[in-house]
């Protein structure tokens, strides 16, 4: 018992900051990679080398239009890899949550040559708002926003539609002492009848999709579902095929939309944090 | 030594007779045989007796080219590191092939999933019901080439699964599932019970089924590793390299030696991980909550090491045919080492307080057992197999990566129960830090990636790893364009799933969690 105590006090402090410090990420890490879209010249190599076609062109006559899905990205930085210009850069971002699935779309159009290069960028409609940076206001917000309409505690039931696994993986991981997803009033419990929030991942396979509608319809009013990963979102590198519906709003409606494969834990706090502002947008009743 | 190590399958195969005299391909990992489906209960037979395991069974439609499906068996041998593939043609009028279930329960879902995939009948099987397919489904067989990968379902009607009625005075069935109570995949399992203890259990998989084998089909092959990345979320690493692998012996191409060890590390860091986690897990399940609370925060240690030496926490994105796509330099290799030191002290520090609680011990201790017999009949491995007396690993079988520079002594006991199963996983742990320290002290900055060639069409392969969990297989047929016409993939759970089953057998409810876990098995690798 004492050795327990004992080896309590040495290991001290362990728990993560975020969101209100930076967190610590490796050198390394690969997040969401960065188009040069005025000076791209030639997308076809890093668009062939997208095993999720998140990254995509298609020429109609003597126009491209090139569009990147972060929605169905999964940070494996082939495109990078492939591309030949320098126009795709890896980066370390993370914070990717929207609200509205076309806020992860970036389509651009250019005139082509007769050899495929492309000559100038016609247009650009870039769906992905800036990064929510403010992250202490947006935590007061979450708090407020939580005592409000929840009495201090949000719960979410966590729905396994056919994932990999991979964002179990991740989810698990933010109730270790590192993330303490309860530090922020936050806690995941067993059934769908005492949550808040349910967090979806997977492609929904056809298996699934009764018992994810069952649970969703099990949650009590007022709810909010947030779809995790490239499968949650848009089928990932599953897709759409007989025995997957494509992504979680194929089957329940969805607020908050987390990509990543799997997304890291500081990623899945940031969307949760962000599905929350919406409740209080929302204006919900306690 | 090691010349019995590559002719010992030839002995048994030249003993056999005629049988086997169809030689199809011989290679330096596998060799391949024709045999007639109606003599493949007999050759089994024999193989069985000359001392082979059965280590899967799986089908192929090849109706379009030459007028036949396939069954293929998977034998080993432990004095031999090749796979023994036995090839049966089955024409389409046919359609059905004789069941070894019976003789070898190890076969059960496996037989079954070919009825579903493909619609050719097991004659004789003892239980031909679906496994694969609910029983919502219609009358469809995806893995036939004529089965389009986009088909529209129609709306699901009926029972998705029909369980077998428990009869009896006192006796109630508890359903669970598929969704669970903690943030775990999703399946569903019916008790039986009376009072408190489990008189039998049954399980219905697959419902993650994403109909992965029929993607598969539909990737050309760089862009085919990262769906094998996603067979299995926590064994990314592990599958991806099975793939990569078979592809590797298609392509006749070596991989650098500096790419091997770098694939031995990090499939050892992967097996670090998930141990460590399920360490946790497995006495928090009996009430040790602390303990969980250093495991999991150990387990972060861990995937730090990876996004370090990787980008990716669940390395992914790394491993590629011909060797791994990203190397790293000595800065990230010395931070990765000096890591480690710590991370073993604290483990032991873990490993400590769980041997000094006597009330973990006493709950962990002949709960769950699953004997040594029923472990060999039900082909149990990996983990749960060498906790039961079943001394299988792959990385000593049929070396790849750079395990064949280390010498490999897989921890084996014979008492099956949940304690030494946890056991399994401490021991490994230790020896899985030994094993990176070892590669990386040898590890050279020469090349890590060797250049793929075009495939070959029309040419098969296994792949094959000792992933935490235990054996991963990959068998793929390349098509024309660097694309694949079929990929088998089996993961170690397709195998232990029964295992459960016995193992809870006369156990009380509450301790099914901790059985559950102390298997940790996949349900996306299962299900596909």
């Amino acid at each position: 018992m004492f050795k327990i105590l004992k080896k309590t006090f040495d290991t001290g402090l362990v728990t993560t900051g975020y969101p209100d410090a930076p967190p610590r990420l490796s050198e390394n890490f690969r997040g969401a990679p960065r188009f040069d879209f005025d000076n791209w010249r030639d997308a076809r190599p890093a668009a062939e080398a997208c095993p999720t076609q998140a990254l995509s062109i298609r020429d109609r006559g003597a126009v491209r239009e090139v569009t990147m899905d972060y929605g169905l990205c999964i940070f494996c930085g082939e495109c990078c890899a492939a591309d030949r210009t320098g126009a795709v850069l890896m980066t370390r971002e993370f914070e990717l949550a929207v609200r509205d699935k076309a806020d992860l779309v970036i389509t651009a159009q250019y005139d082509i040559g007769a050899d495929g290069v492309q000559q100038h960028l016609k247009q650009i409609h870039c769906g992905l708002q800036p990064v929510e940076r403010d992250t202490a206001a947006l935590e007061k917000h979450v708090h407020q926003a939580i005592h409000q309409t929840l009495g201090r505690s949000l719960a979410i039931r966590e729905v396994d539609a056919g994932s990999c696994n991979g964002c179990e993986v991740e989810i698990t991981a933010l109730n270790n002492p590192v993330y303490d997803l309860e530090r922020l009033g936050i806690h995941f419990v067993a059934s769908p009848r005492h949550a808040d929030m349910l967090l979806v991942t997977g492609p929904v396979t056809r298996n699934m999709e009764l018992a994810l509608i069952k649970t969703y319809r099990a949650c009590p009013e007022p709810k909010v579902v947030v779809a995790v990963g490239a499968c949650g979102i848009g089928g990932g590198i599953f897709g759409r095929n007989y025995a997957t519906l494509g992504g979680a709003d194929q089957a329940v409606p969805v607020d908050v939309f987390i990509p990543g494969c799997p997304p890291r834990p500081h990623a899945l706090l940031h969307g949760i944090l962000l599905a929350l502002g919406r409740m209080g947008e929302k204006g919900l009743p306690l | 030594m090691m010349d019995n190590r590559t002719t010992r399958l030839d002995e048994i195969l030249m003993a056999g007779g005629p049988a086997f005299t169809l030689r199809l391909k011989s290679s330096a990992g596998e060799i391949y045989a024709d045999v007639p489906a109606a003599s493949a209960p007999a050759a089994s037979a024999y193989l069985r007796s000359a001392g082979c395991r059965h280590a899967a069974v799986f089908a192929e439609d090849r109706v379009a080219e030459d007028l036949h499906y396939y069954i293929y068996y998977v034998f080993e041998h432990p004095d031999d590191t090749r796979y023994l593939v036995l090839r049966c043609g089955v024409e389409p009028g046919q359609a059905s092939f004789p069941s070894l279930a019976a003789e070898v329960p190890a076969l059960n879902w496996q037989e079954r999933e070919i009825q579903d995939w493909f619609g050719l009948e097991a004659l004789g099987h003892p239980n031909p019901r679906r496994v694969a397919l609910h029983d919502n489904w219609p009358d469809v067989h995806p893995l036939r080439k004529d089965f389009p990968i986009d088909t529209v379902l129609p709306p699901f009607e009926g029972e998705q699964h029909v369980y077998r009625p428990t009869l009896g005075e006192g006796v109630f069935q508890i359903p669970v599932g598929p969704v669970h109570a903690g943030i775990i995949e999703p399946g569903h399992f019916s008790f039986a019970v009376a009072g408190e203890p489990i008189l039998y259990l049954q399980l219905r998989m697959f419902y993650v089924h994403k109909g992965i084998e029929k993607r598969f089909e539909h990737l050309p092959v760089p862009r085919a590793v990262f769906l094998a990345e996603s067979v299995s979320g926590d064994s990314s690493f592990s599958h991806g390299t099975a793939f990569c692998q078979a592809v590797e012996s298609i392509g006749c191409v070596e991989v650098p030696e500096p790419a091997r060890r770098m694939r031995t590390i990090l499939l050892e860091l992967e097996r670090i991980y998930n141990h460590v986690a399920d360490i946790g897990a497995i006495v928090n399940d009996v009430g040790f909550v602390i303990a969980n609370a250093h495991a999991s925060r150990l387990r972060e240690e861990i995937l730090r090491i990876n996004e370090e030496l990787t980008g990716s926490r669940l390395l992914r994105g790394v491993v590629c045919p011909g060797g791994v796509r990203r190397s790293w330099d000595r800065g990230q290799a010395g931070r990765v080492l000096a890591a480690l030191d710590p991370f073993e002290r604290e483990f032991n520090d873990l490993t400590d307080m769980i041997q000094a609680s006597d009330s973990t011990r006493d709950r962990l201790e002949r709960t769950g057992t699953l004997h040594a017999e029923q472990a060999r009949d039900l082909g149990i491995i990996g983990v749960a197999g060498r906790a039961s007396g079943q001394d299988h690993d792959v990385r000593r079988d049929h070396p790849y990566a750079a395990y064949d520079a280390v010498e490999i002594q897989p921890p084996v006991y014979q008492e099956g129960d949940v304690l030494r199963r946890m056991q399994v996983r401490i021991d490994e742990v230790r020896r899985s830090l030994q094993f990176i320290r070892l590669a990386e002290s040898g590890l050279s900055s020469g090349p890590h990636r060797a250049s793929m060639p075009q495939l070959p069409a029309g040419e098969f392969a296994i792949g094959s790893v000792e992933g935490w969990r235990g054996e991963i297989l990959y068998w793929i047929r390349t098509a024309a364009n660097n694309r694949i016409a079929r990929c088998k993939v089996k993961d170690p759970s397709v195998n232990n799933w029964p295992a459960l089953v016995e193992a809870v057998q006369g156990n009380i409810v509450p301790d099914f969690p901790v059985i559950n876990k102390s298997f940790s098995l996949s349900y996306s690798g299962t299900d596909r």
